[in-house]
């Protein structure tokens, strides 16, 4: 029975060895237990003992050589017996090569990078505490606009205090007024003018009625958190809401449709508008075929649309043609709010703030993250109970929502 | 040395043990013998990780010891605890296993060569710091004097560790306290590299006891398992019946390096020293007293090497058919409930 | 509620526990005889006797290498280090011994063992004597660290060190040995990784223990709410486990964390619990993590050389001070 035999470990740090003398010789007979070879280890010089009985039939490292730990040295089989398939695999000796010198890597020092004076306008990076940083964000505070009072200039939390509404204050200082004097007259822009004539229209003429639900968010949280890291995005829960509009829109046709007097237009494409906030008023830029496209596709489509509509970049076919509108104010606290109608579209859906709150689960109250959203109706063409349906299957799709990627 | 006239007069001695013991104790010191070789073996193939320290020419000192103990006594000892492990009764399947690192291994693969334990058999490990575990040798003979039990402790240790600070401090309280711990220091002549004259100013290294008033015993012909179990039942019967310890030294040798690391012959041992030992075989002197005394012939002894090699292999087997310890193990057993 | 000194409180705990259960016995220097260095285990000789109550040579690996051997085997011992100093002489066994054995031995022997005993510095000992050692313990797995800053926590937490499964280090101070305080009435114990709100307050949080807590942190917070600071002081009571969610709860309401410790800075306790709160409150921190420790140097002989070293309540008042960008 032929073996080959390897180069042992012998010491718990060795990675290869040196074969210094072999004490049998090829052809030579080997009994179990017998020196076979002696080999240094990178602790000290070794002998190896035969496990085997037979004839030493081939040699494949010559002393002087180097093997590998595991990598074969010799063969050990009888007298006639063929050892050809075992000798193809004889290994290049690892010995020859180089071995790597360690290089001294020592990293370049840059010397300490000099701190830059408070120069927040001159787009340099800001300074500002963790928790300054946080607040800024959530009241969408412009750090920019913010002068430091801390160390090297960074902004810290007394500097914005101020400027939330109802925070404790450390800092005593008042906040500046903004309308000095009794009153302003401020010139109404296109837009503005626009605006006020078309809602002024719809509150007078569309009967509104309005009919709100509850959405538990925590799946759609957990949902969006996936897709982000799966896909590299950066979905939003507006995204959400447009796809799963859009797939209930589908089914509900008297929703996505518009009053003609004698009938009412029923339309097969969700083409849905999301309310954007400009500075001085809001526009809706409008996402053709939402019913087509996957979220991710909407996401993207969206946030161009936003960046044009808050450059007064949009084209008049990218703001026109929509049949139903999102509006959102979650991102100002709004617990949930009713939105006008915009005609000639039947119904408007207006999102709030997703809420951290008790909520009851299997009977047990547990904490919770809810949203509401409330549709505004077009009663002459939408009843109660079409309305309240369209709701449930947006909800039914929002808690849901890996059904949004079918 | 007449091996007549020693033979003839252990004849005597073996009367007063049962044939069945005798044979026993032959089957295990070959069962650590060829585990022993297994594992040398199988850390060559890069199986076995880490230091693994051999116990290949000092089978008589484990089994010769723990055969003058009862399974309620605790033994404790150093990292060369392969040897003594079987003789007190693990399982050698389950040594081998934790010696690759299997979750069927003793420490369920968490302690490896050096860190064998068994809380039912009162074995007590395998321990890697040297001398770290002698005052824990004295405490388990404190636990058992404190309850009013009978239990003693085997406290085996190199000759090496009898230099250490905590041999010297354990020694001092067990005389001091009378704790019935038998320290017995497997005096193989080396600790790793380094000869007993080297390392300690006394070379007979019993004369220690002296510093603490301590009942000793030495044992010259440590590869003669009935000589070892004549000293160290002494000492055991003296501890259970005053609580009093002994320092007992065991003249024996390795036939193997310190570790596998370390070689045979050749960097501080001469070739000649070794195979001049080899000649006392623990094996082959018993074997002989057996024949001579006509307890077992050369039947039992070829039937007996067959019966052991296939309890190797099917260690062997055991072993590569288990599996490693699951990730979820790095985080057990760190702290007891 | 009785009113009792932490020495009594300790006293009585150690009583509780062997009079309950058989398998408890004390044992270090001068404990018995000599009715203990700092009286800690006064009467316990006589009304428990010598097997029991166990004086020792000087022989801290020795003794402490019996008790954990003695614990691996069933009995629960107390081993009393005369100070924590003297501990670092039984560091091996500790370590490598006790803290590894559960371990090491697959689940095989535990050890249930408390090592207690005074830290930290007293008054002029000089830099082998007055060391706090608590960091270079609470770095290893398999140690529980214990340290309590009055009598009630000393007595409810030696309790549960005593009835703990697992080795505990158990840092008193004896400084405070004669210090009194308020006890419950009757049986009661106090859990590991519970923290204690000492004082609530809204604008910086303070987190201290053991004598630092005393002496320098309490103090300082009362300076402080004179110049009209409000001060959440923390007393975490053990170090490992840390009751983490205590402190992340406090900077989270107050956005500023100062650290008052007598461990030095590298790789101390502060230096973790920094860390910690860097990781979890992140976006809650108006400042940096402050430290106040003892100075980075052996602790020097001279008086002044030795408050100078050690943290104080000026240092605090200036690192709260920091904190709040108040200079």
């Amino acid at each position: 029975m032929a073996t080959k035999i390897l180069m042992p470990k012998l010491s718990d740090t060795m990675t290869e060895g040196v074969i210094l003398k072999w004490v049998k010789k090829e052809g030579e007979k080997v009994k179990q237990g017998e020196i076979l070879v002696e080999i240094e280890s990178d602790k000290a010089d070794m002998e190896l003992e035969a496990y085997d009985s037979g004839i030493l039939r081939k040699i494949m490292i010559a002393a002087g050589g180097s093997a590998a730990i595991g990598a074969p040295i010799a063969i050990i089989a009888d007298a006639e017996e063929d050892i050809s398939a075992l000798l193809t695999e004889i290994p290049a000796s690892p010995g020859n090569a180089p071995k790597q010198e360690l290089t001294d890597e020592t990293p370049k020092s840059s010397g300490p990078t000099p701190l830059s004076p408070a120069s927040e306008t001159t787009g340099v990076r800001i300074k500002a505490s963790p928790v300054a940083k946080r607040l800024a964000a959530e009241s969408k505070i412009e750090l920019r606009t913010l002068i430091g009072s801390g160390p090297q200039g960074r902004i810290i939390k007394r500097d914005i205090q101020p400027l939330l509404s109802n925070k404790k204050q450390v800092s005593m200082k008042p906040a500046a007024p903004i309308i000095s004097g009794g009153y302003q007259d401020v010139e109404l822009s296109l837009i503005r003018k626009t605006i006020a004539k078309r809602m002024q229209e719809s509150k007078q003429i569309v009967p509104h009625f309005y009919v709100t639900v509850e959405i538990d968010m925590e799946p759609a949280m957990a949902f969006r958190d996936q897709l982000n890291a799966a896909a590299g995005s950066k979905m939003s829960f507006t995204d959400i809401l447009v796809k799963a509009s859009a797939v209930a829109l589908m089914k509900h046709p008297n929703i996505n449709a518009t009053y003609r007097g004698n009938s009412m237009r029923q339309f097969g494409e969700a083409h849905i508008a999301v309310a954007v906030a400009l500075e001085d008023g809001l526009v809706t830029p409008v996402l053709r075929n939402c019913e087509q496209k996957t979220i991710l596709q909407l996401n993207a489509e969206l946030r161009d649309l936003a960046e044009r509509a808050r450059n007064r970049r949009l084209k008049p076919e990218e703001y026109q043609g929509a049949t139903f509108t999102i509006s959102n104010l979650g991102m100002f606290g709004v617990k949930d709010f009713a939105a006008i109608v915009n005609p000639p579209e039947g119904a408007i859906l207006a999102v709030g703030a997703i809420i951290e709150k008790p909520v009851v689960k299997k009977g047990a109250i547990v904490i919770g993250h809810t949203m509401s959203v409330t549709l505004s109706s077009d009663h002459r063409i939408i009843d109660g109970s079409v309305a309240a349906r369209f709701l449930e299957d947006v909800k039914l799709l929002v808690e849901n929502p890996a059904a949004l990627l079918l | 040395m007449n091996m007549t006239a020693e033979l003839n007069a252990l004849h005597e001695r073996l009367l007063h043990l049962p044939p069945e013991t005798l044979l026993k104790w032959y089957d295990e010191m070959l069962l650590i013998r060829r585990f022993e070789e297994k594992c040398a073996q199988l850390y060559g193939m890069g199986k076995i990780g880490g230091f693994c320290h051999l116990y290949n020419g000092q089978e008589a000192v484990a089994t010769g010891s723990i055969g003058a103990i009862t399974p309620e006594d605790y033994v404790i000892t150093a990292y060369r605890d392969h040897g003594l492990a079987i003789s007190k009764g693990l399982e050698p399947r389950r040594i081998l296993a934790e010696l690759l690192g299997k979750s069927t291994g003793t420490t369920k693969g968490k302690g490896g060569s050096m860190h064998l334990f068994d809380r039912e058999k009162n074995f007590l490990g395998g321990h890697a710091i040297v001398g770290g575990h002698i005052p824990l040798a004295a405490g388990a003979a404190f636990a058992s004097k404190y309850r009013n039990e009978k239990r003693v402790c085997l406290c085996f240790m190199g000759d090496g560790a009898t230099n250490i600070g905590e041999f010297h401090e354990s020694l001092n309280l067990a005389a001091l306290w009378k704790l019935p711990v038998i320290y017995i220091i497997e005096n193989n002549k080396y600790g790793m590299g380094t000869s007993v004259d080297r390392a300690s100013a006394v070379e007979m290294l019993i004369k220690k006891a002296a510093a603490y008033d301590m009942r000793c015993g030495v044992v010259e012909d440590g590869h003669d398992v009935l000589k070892v179990y004549e000293t160290v039942k002494a000492a055991v019967d003296h501890a259970r019946s005053t609580y009093e310890p002994s320092l007992l030294e065991v003249q024996t040798f390795r036939y193997r390096g310190h570790s596998m690391s370390d070689p045979i012959h050749g960097h501080y041992r001469t070739k000649e020293e070794v195979e001049t030992q080899k000649k006392l075989d623990p094996l082959t002197v018993f074997a002989e007293v057996l024949k001579e005394s006509q307890i077992a012939g050369d039947e039992y002894f070829k039937t007996a090497e067959k019966r052991i090699k296939s309890v190797v292999e099917e260690c062997v087997q055991f072993t590569e058919q288990s599996p490693e310890p699951p990730l979820g193990d790095l985080y057990t057993d760190v702290y007891a409930d | 509620m009785p009113v009792v000194s932490i020495r009594e409180a300790l006293n009585q705990a150690m009583d509780e526990e062997m009079a309950r259960d058989d398998r408890v016995f004390l044992m270090g220097e001068e404990v018995a005889q000599y009715n203990g260095a700092y009286k800690v285990s006064q009467g316990l000789l006589a009304k428990y006797g010598p097997r029991r109550i166990i004086d020792t040579p000087i022989a801290e690996a020795g003794f402490a290498g019996i008790g954990i051997g003695a614990a691996m085997v069933g009995l629960r011992p107390i081993v009393e280090f005369m100070t924590w100093n003297f501990s670092l002489v039984a560091y091996d066994q500790i370590v490598n011994h006790a803290a590894k054995m559960l371990s090491m031995s697959g689940g095989h022997f535990s050890v249930p063992i408390v090592f207690r005993g005074p830290g930290g510095a007293a008054h002029n000992l000089g830099a082998t004597h007055s060391q706090a050692l608590e960091s270079i313990y609470a770095h290893f797995p398999g140690l529980k660290v214990v340290m309590p800053s009055n009598p009630r926590d000393a007595k409810g937490l030696l309790k549960t060190a005593i009835r703990d499964n697992n080795p505990v280090i158990f840092i008193e101070s004896e400084v405070m040995y004669g210090e009194k305080g308020e006890i419950p009435e009757g049986e009661y114990t106090i859990p590991f990784g519970i923290g204690e709100i000492v004082q609530e307050g809204s604008d910086v949080t303070i987190v201290s223990w053991s004598k630092i807590l005393q002496h320098v942190a309490i103090k300082a917070a009362s300076r402080l709410a004179d110049e009209g600071v409000s001060v959440e002081l923390i007393d975490p009571r053990t170090i490992r486990p840390m009751d983490w969610e205590l402190i992340f709860h406090s900077v989270k309401k107050t956005n500023r964390l100062v650290i008052v410790e007598e461990g030095w800075p590298f790789a101390g306790v502060g230096a973790q619990i920094s860390h910690e709160v860097s990781s979890n409150c992140f976006d809650d921190l108006d400042a940096p993590v402050e430290r106040v420790t003892q100075e980075d140097v052996p602790l020097p002989y001279a008086h002044n050389l030795e408050i100078a070293s050690l943290p104080s309540i000026q240092k605090v008042i200036r690192a709260v001070r920091k904190v709040l960008y108040l200079d």
